[in-house]
């Protein structure tokens, strides 16, 4: 109908379709897009303090391993996933204590604290950190991260949230 | 410069060819019970789409699956949407694939040359019930438990093999994991394959035969 106003029945049925299934294709396909990327716009809630162990008990000078476990909901499920580190007391004052984090600055797998290499380890594209936690040798860009702690009665208490450069 | 895209895409895929023989073709006199048809092929990407969706978050476990489905409507955004579409559209396409079918029984559509039309709408009558029962089981509450436990009970009822037949449903003598597992993987995979397999040949019969005309006074 070039040339006059008057839309064809055939042309408003072309509209109208088009029009229709793009509503109904957005109406849905917005909702669809927000449902699958859901759990990535969730915060996740930083833990509560977290023991790990008697001041007295952790040597001087030598790094201290301990774990533990934070159990966060995710969807239905709780899921308890481990974390480690080590505590290393630099001198015999109570406050002159180093809590790094285990998980590799690489790509997070777990170090490993060796002795005769003096030097955490980390298996999977041995790294090497020395013992306060700077890198060595191998392809991590930034040192391991620690944790902030307090002392309560005695105990070492930290704050479960790695504190560090962004790698 | 689109035009000539076009051009040469059409060259090549023949384009214009298929909008004519899909959307193009000559019909008889509209009637609004001659879109039934359509409105459950469109139902049934409908249920597709929104059926992937749920996959993502839904768990086939006894475990699971109650949980999971709770998860969907009350945790992630949208959720309730996505299952409210997908569980009243099973209902919806169940009622509408059935009038389509009296619609064609009324209009007399299924004789010559229409037989294998029909024949296939059978089918895909059966599979669409098929998904049905099938997805009713998997939000494993007790409502899905005994609708299934019964209807594997009537299947099971069949004589002499119908023993057989119970325990192929149910994956065994009990209602299980099993069940619900192999339920999903019906639901899913093979009762979708099929579906899509004969929607393939209804439609591809349809576009070769033509709409049939309604019968009119002297019919
Ligand atoms: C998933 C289910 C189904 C889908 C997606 C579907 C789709 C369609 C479509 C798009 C048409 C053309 C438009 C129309 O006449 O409404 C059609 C026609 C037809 N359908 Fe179905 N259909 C389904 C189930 C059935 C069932 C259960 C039967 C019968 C047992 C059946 C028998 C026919 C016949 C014979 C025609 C040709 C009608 C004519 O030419 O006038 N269909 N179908
Ligand atoms: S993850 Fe530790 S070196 Fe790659």
């Amino acid at each position: 109908m070039s040339g006059s106003n008057h839309l064809s029945r055939r042309d408003f049925i072309k509209f109208t379709t088009g029009a229709v299934g793009g509503i109904i294709t957005v109406g849905i396909g917005l909702p669809a897009v927000g449902f699958l990327v859901d759990p990535a716009l969730k915060e996740s809630k930083a833990g509560k303090p977290i023991a790990i162990g008697k001041l007295e008990e952790i040597p001087v000078g030598k790094p201290y391993p301990f774990s533990f476990t934070i159990t966060r909901v995710n969807g239905w499920e709780r899921t308890a996933a481990n974390y480690g580190g080590f505590v290393l007391r630099k001198s015999a004052d109570p406050k002159d204590i180093l809590i790094l984090s285990s998980r590799c600055t690489h790509l997070g797998c777990t170090v490993n604290w060796n002795e005769s290499a003096n030097a955490y380890l980390c298996p999977c594209h041995d790294a090497k950190f020395s013992v306060q936690g700077e890198v060595l040798d191998g392809p991590p860009p930034i040192p391991l991260r620690h944790f902030n702690f307090t002392i309560e009665d005695g105990v070492v208490v930290i704050v479960p949230v790695e504190i560090g450069q962004e790698g | 410069m689109w035009q000539k895209v076009y051009t040469w895409l059409d060259e090549r895929l023949g384009l214009g060819d298929m909008y004519t023989a899909l959307l193009d073709r000559p019909e008889p006199r509209g009637n609004w019970w001659n879109t039934l048809g359509s409105a459950s092929l469109f139902l049934f990407l409908l249920q597709t789409a929104t059926g992937i969706f749920l996959t993502v978050y839904y768990t086939p476990s006894p475990d699971h699956a109650y949980d999971s489905i709770q998860y969907i409507m009350t945790g992630v955004a949208f959720g309730w949407l996505i299952r409210g579409i997908h569980h009243w559209g099973a209902s919806l396409m169940i009622i509408v694939v059935f009038i389509h079918m009296l619609r064609v029984f009324f209009t007399a559509s299924y004789k010559y040359p229409r037989e294998l039309t029909w024949l296939v709408g059978i089918g895909l009558l059966l599979m669409t019930i098929g998904m049905g029962f099938t997805g009713y089981l998997l939000p494993w509450h007790q409502m899905a438990f005994w609708a299934t436990t019964v209807g594997t009970q009537i299947a099971g009822s069949v004589p002499f093999i119908g023993d057989f037949i119970l325990k192929a449903l149910r994956g065994g003598p009990d209602l299980s994991a099993l069940t619900l597992q192999r339920f999903f993987a019906a639901h899913i995979w093979m009762l979708p394959a099929v579906l899509l397999a004969l929607i393939g040949a209804h439609l591809y019969l349809i576009i070769k035969h033509g709409e049939s005309h309604f019968p009119g006074k002297d019919d």
